[in-house]
């Protein structure tokens, strides 16, 4: 008899310790931690600590503290799901995330189950065309971007040979379609239509055939691995290629790869939050901790501000009154005065063109 | 034409790289009959040992570029045959005897360790470096297109071919290349022959090791770029090479690499670049159900 008292004692002593601390409230982002984008991930997690430390600092948010929790979804769309799964079991309120739309499709769909509200930056259409009422995105779609470049090539290379390439994901066919249609809209057919495998080394094939149907510029879709890669064997072959791709291509791992082959890139991406004045005190703190608060970083910030605004509004942290505060509301934070649309859109998302110069971005011309 | 000729360069050089990786798989399936699904990752870290020898290189000012090439090659050589020997002692060895498939899982584990293990110590970012051969010659010049084959293409091609006659030698005529076939013929009979079977297959690893240390170093001088998942795609491409060219045989591997660069490059070519690796491995179905040992495998005899 004492002895099963002391077992039963024991495991509920057990089941009271395995229990988390009771004023902390999870959140979460969710990213290419580990394989070939896990720069990307890197990014996500330097802004997310970051603003998760302010907020702390600053009290929290409804008197409870922050959490992070970090899922590893290396862009697979299995391990997504598994990774939205586990985010579920451990109760988080509020997920940034996934980076790659190829995760976020599927993942947003165990999230919408069990009401738990997502920012993403996936820019993929389909990530806010399914109807889901759980999903925003702080990021402008694909085919708002594809527009944005697809008129700027016809309006730049007109004359000129150009190729639509893709790496036949579901951002980079996306984004690449997406361009191809504007480009065709606007008066320019593409010469070329051809897609790569990404995470190879040798695009030489590709090159060759580019070379000999004199193409002088592609639109890619896709991330900035195989970018440098195609640069590096195009100058090789003894063609100069002018590449014109997606937010991806904000990656500054582009110019240590692909040296000053890189000069010749652009890209398109929301105006560069680092030069909004209201930033410039994040900016400097980033900067102070030696971090340089470029692509996504500043993005996985204001998805935190973006959650502790709405929640302060909403006065709790409930799945419906935060979903209505966070359509309805508009949000100051480090990438400009976030506001919705009915599916989950940014109203003002507005893409510019950029061009990598000396290990440098700035605004295009 | 021009253009078939340039696409038939291209596809010599990928093929000559994937060939060399293959060896290691087929020759480890020859002497244990295992599949070595860690040799990707082996070929990864290699390539991670001539970034190294190469920045250090540069540190300590080296210009001369064929002094530099041979000592990133031994340097690479050199440690990742370490690498060769040390997986196989500690992953395999203590396996031999067991069931065939622990050591195939203990393979996997050992992939995705070293994967890790390089990705914690050196990072996940890309190490680039910048071209250390540039140029090369114009072949054939017509208004529409020049074929130009670079000194780093001619390199790849003529090291492979040095290679492939120096290991042909080595297992035809050496002591230990006999000793190598008859752990692969029965490893029994060849343990009571004196023949010392641990230390063989080690070497076969570190031999496996080596190769892919030179196609390491081709990648990172070639490609420029090296990050930790390089492995993966090209251990799948080696490995379907091997089982192309019959796993098992030498000749085979080496063959089977040069098929799949071919058809990659031609296929790429004339048709639909996006169905490249379709082809690939519908051609391989189509040999492997028309002769199901490989191109130039041998049947496997059922020992009595």
């Amino acid at each position: 008899m004492m002895k099963k008292t002391l077992l039963a004692t024991a495991c509920l002593a057990l089941g009271a310790l395995s229990q988390p601390a009771l004023a902390d409230l999870a959140v979460a982002i969710a990213g290419p931690m580990t394989g070939q984008y896990a720069s990307a991930g890197d990014q996500i997690r330097r802004g997310a600590e970051m603003a998760i430390a302010d907020i702390n600092a600053r009290g929290g948010v409804l008197g409870e503290r922050l959490r992070l929790e970090v899922g590893d979804d290396a862009c697979d769309p299995k391990q997504a799901v598994s990774v939205a799964n586990t985010m579920v079991n451990r109760k988080i309120v509020f997920m940034h995330g996934h980076w790659c739309s190829s995760s976020t499709i599927p993942a947003s769909e165990v999230y919408n189950e069990v009401d738990i509200l997502m920012a993403t930056v996936s820019t993929n259409p389909q990530v806010t065309e399914r109807g889901l009422d759980n999903i925003f995105r702080i990021m402008g779609r694909d085919d708002q971007q594809g527009m944005v470049a697809g008129q700027y090539i016809a309006e730049t290379f007109k004359g000129r040979k150009v190729a639509v390439v893709d790496d036949k994901s579901a951002y980079g066919k996306g984004l690449a379609d997406e361009i191809a249609k504007a480009m065709t809209a606007a008066g320019m057919s593409p010469t070329l239509r051809e897609a790569i495998t990404a995470g190879e080394k040798d695009y030489s094939g590709l090159v060759t055939k580019l070379k000999a149907a004199g193409v002088e510029v592609i639109a890619y879709g896709g991330y900035h691995t195989e970018v440098a890669l195609i640069l590096r064997q195009a100058q090789a072959a003894g063609l100069q290629l002018t590449v014109m791709g997606g937010d991806t291509l904000t990656n500054s791992e582009l110019v240590t790869a692909a040296g000053p082959a890189a000069d010749n890139v652009l890209f398109t991406f929301s105006p560069d939050p680092r030069k909004n004045p209201e930033a410039a005190p994040v900016v400097e703190k980033f900067r102070a901790a030696k971090i340089e608060p470029e692509g996504y970083v500043l993005y996985a910030y204001a998805a935190f501000q973006l959650f502790e605004q709405a929640a302060k509004a909403a006065g709790s942290t409930d799945y419906d009154a935060l979903e209505r505060a966070m359509r309805n509301g508009s949000f100051n934070t480090v990438i400009g005065t976030l506001s919705f649309d009915a599916k989950g859109d940014q109203k003002a998302p507005g893409f510019v063109v950029y061009r990598w110069q000396g290990g440098q971005y700035d605004y295009a011309r | 034409m021009a253009y078939a000729l340039q696409q038939l360069i291209n596809g010599l050089t990928l093929g000559a790289m994937y060939g060399l990786i293959a060896i290691g798989y087929t020759m480890v399936y020859g002497i244990i009959g295992m599949i070595n699904f860690a040799h990707g990752d082996i070929f990864m870290v290699s390539a991670f040992i001539a970034i190294t020898a190469f920045t250090l290189l540069a540190a300590a000012d080296v210009t001369s570029i064929p002094l530099a090439l041979t000592f990133v090659l031994i340097v690479a050589i050199f440690f990742t045959s370490a690498y060769g020997w040390a997986v196989e002692r500690t992953a395999y060895r203590p396996l031999r005897g067991s069931t065939r498939l622990a050591p195939l899982i203990s393979a996997i584990g050992m992939s995705i360790f070293l994967q890790n293990a390089v990705q914690l110590t050196q990072g996940a970012r890309v190490k680039p470096i910048p071209p250390v051969i540039e140029g090369g010659v114009e072949l054939w010049s017509t208004p529409a297109f020049t074929v130009q084959i670079g000194w780093t293409q001619l390199l790849i091609i003529v090291t492979t071919v040095a290679l492939m006659i120096a290991f042909t030698w080595m297992i035809t005529q050496t002591a230990f290349g006999r000793q190598q076939r008859a752990c692969e013929q029965d490893r029994g009979m060849a343990a009571l022959l004196g023949v010392n079977v641990d230390r063989t297959i080690s070497f076969t690893f570190m031999l496996g090791a080596a190769l892919a240390a030179v196609a390491g170093v081709m990648v990172t001088v070639y490609y420029g770029v090296v990050d930790f998942f390089i492995g993966f795609l090209a251990g799948i491409k080696a490995f379907t090479a091997a089982v192309l060219g019959g796993i098992g045989s030498l000749p085979g591997a080496m063959l089977g690499g040069l098929l799949i660069g071919l058809i990659e490059a031609f296929w790429a070519a004339y048709l639909w670049a996006e169905y490249k690796d379709v082809a690939t491995f519908g051609i391989l179905c189509l040999v492997l159900m028309l002769r199901p040992s490989g191109l130039l495998g041998r049947p496997e005899v059922e020992k009595v």
